[in-house]
């Protein structure tokens, strides 16, 4: 076992793992499919990434935050209905996306849509521990509130729960997470990471614990399968992940609990 | 003379038109106080007003603080519940961490915490689901209580229970309850005072026997419909 592939399987466990606990959270609160138009928010800044030669993460960072910001402005401006807006944000971001990435040579397009986990840098390794963990502790400090204001807004505010600054709290955990997902499974993928463990875990779990860690756990072990499957196959890990879990989440309905 | 807890005056609730308009009254510690009145005429608004949960002008004036609040809001639903992966424990569990004043609480209000804790929410009985959400709002020990409604869609028999429960409550913990109701055997039963509201706005404060004549049922229901109280 060389030291890159340690690298790319430590960073894709972090991330597999907080994507699957804070998928948990984004399902309950059905948002799972939120994933997908940020991941695709996310591709001119991949692609601007890679034809400048900076690290992926910020530049997916970047668009996320540039789009939801514009996002919520046009919300404010227009009062369209949002998701028909984020409609509009993402396939342009996608299409902006797609202009500049033949900018990039070739490999890297597939990179920029499927992802790339196989050479991620020591310093990129270290970052995405930083920050996964950072992510999973904030998330395990508020999902319980976020469940009650799930249930019922109004009960939580009367428990003294702060609705808008824990939702906002989440929404950046949300981007930070889809912009980490974005190296390991590219601009299309990332929300197969955030719904994909969560929905396995659901068929085994009774309790809100069961079903978080649960999601945590197969979000870990779909990782995993993945990166050792790309290792033997040469197929990119990314999309190993995906169908690892896919596979996981297929055999798990014929447990599913009663 | 009990000690005034709440003073509301000249409240007003605007969405787009007036739902609440300049309504006034007080709430006295250990109060039974039920208010009444049809639909749309903005009941369930006066108590989000008074909650904090929509904005309102006037004032709301808490004796004091804030006191500790317990809320039941209309029709919480159950099938919200089914949908997450969640126990009655975990539950219980956003509100208070010891379990053995879970259990307490649970069986006061007459149900099995063993038999139910690792349930889901959304498998009680109507009436048992009902039950545990007044547990619920009672576990952090509140000075006073907002339930909304508490009995819907529960049958009869249910339904007696539900507000039997409320008035034990009410004695045995000198609360001081606020409750939306639509029911004039409870009102007669245990309301101290009522605050009946109409669509028109504001229709009649004080004791139910004194304020509750025919003729201002007839003014919050509209005509032809009549209502008998019930001597117990």
């Amino acid at each position: 076992m060389n030291f890159q592939f340690l690298l790319s399987l430590i960073s894709a466990v972090f991330i597999g793992g907080v994507a699957g606990y804070l998928g948990s959270l984004m399902i309950t609160k059905r948002m799972g499919l939120v994933g997908g138009p940020l991941g695709h928010l996310a591709l001119p800044g991949v692609a601007l990434a890679l034809v400048y030669h900076f690290n992926v993460f910020y530049g997916a960072l970047l668009t996320i935050i540039v789009g939801g910001i514009l996002i919520w402005l046009l919300e404010i401006k227009t009062k369209a209905p949002i998701e028909a807006l984020t409609g509009l944000v993402f396939a342009s971001g996608c299409a902006l996306g797609f202009l500049i990435l033949p900018f990039s040579d070739e490999h890297q397009l597939e990179e920029a849509l499927i992802g790339d986990i196989t050479k991620i840098s020591f310093s990129d390794t270290i970052l995405t521990i930083i920050l996964c963990s950072l992510i999973f502790l904030i998330i395990r400090k508020i999902y319980s509130k976020l469940v009650l204001t799930e249930i019922s807004e109004d009960l939580a505010k009367t428990e003294g729960i702060r609705v808008k600054k824990y939702n906002f709290i989440y929404l950046a955990c949300i981007a930070i997470i889809v912009a980490l997902t974005v190296k390991l499974v590219g601009g299309l993928l990332p929300v197969a990471l955030i719904v994909t463990p969560s929905l396995t875990a659901r068929n085994f779990s009774k309790s809100s614990f069961q079903y978080s860690f649960g999601s945590l756990i197969f979000g870990v072990i779909s990782a995993t399968f993945g990166i050792f499957l790309s290792q033997i196959t040469n197929f990119p890990a990314g999309l190993l992940i995906i169908l690892s879990g896919f596979l996981i989440f297929l055999i798990s309905i014929i447990f599913k609990k009663s | 003379m009990e000690e005034t807890i709440l003073k509301v005056k000249n409240l007003n609730v605007k969405f787009g038109e007036e739902v609440i308009k300049n309504l006034s009254f007080e709430v006295k510690r250990g109060e039974f106080l039920i208010v009444l009145g049809p639909n749309g005429a903005g009941k369930t608004t006066l108590f989000r007003a008074l909650l904090g949960l929509i904005s309102s002008s006037g004032e709301i004036i808490w004796q004091d603080k804030i006191p500790k609040i317990g809320y039941l809001p209309e029709r919480l639903s159950q099938d919200k519940f089914k949908n997450l992966t969640i126990t009655i424990k975990e539950f219980f569990h956003f509100k208070e961490n010891s379990d053995e004043k879970i259990f307490s609480i649970l069986k006061a209000v007459g149900l099995e915490p063993k038999e139910i804790l690792k349930k889901n929410p959304g498998d009680l009985s109507s009436g048992q689901f009902q039950r545990m959400l007044i547990a619920w709002s009672l576990i952090s020990e509140p000075e006073i209580l907002f339930f909304d409604e508490p009995a819907t869609g529960i049958d009869v028999g249910g339904e007696e229970t539900i507000y039997s429960l409320l008035g034990k409550f009410w004695k045995e913990k000198n609360l001081t309850i606020l409750l939306i109701t639509h029911d004039l055997d409870i009102i007669y039963k245990y309301a101290t005072n009522v605050l009946c509201l109409s669509k028109k706005g504001f229709c009649c404060f004080g004791p139910a026997r004194e304020v509750l004549t025919p003729k201002v049922l007839e003014k919050i229901y509209g005509t032809g419909i009549k209502f008998y109280e019930h001597k117990h």
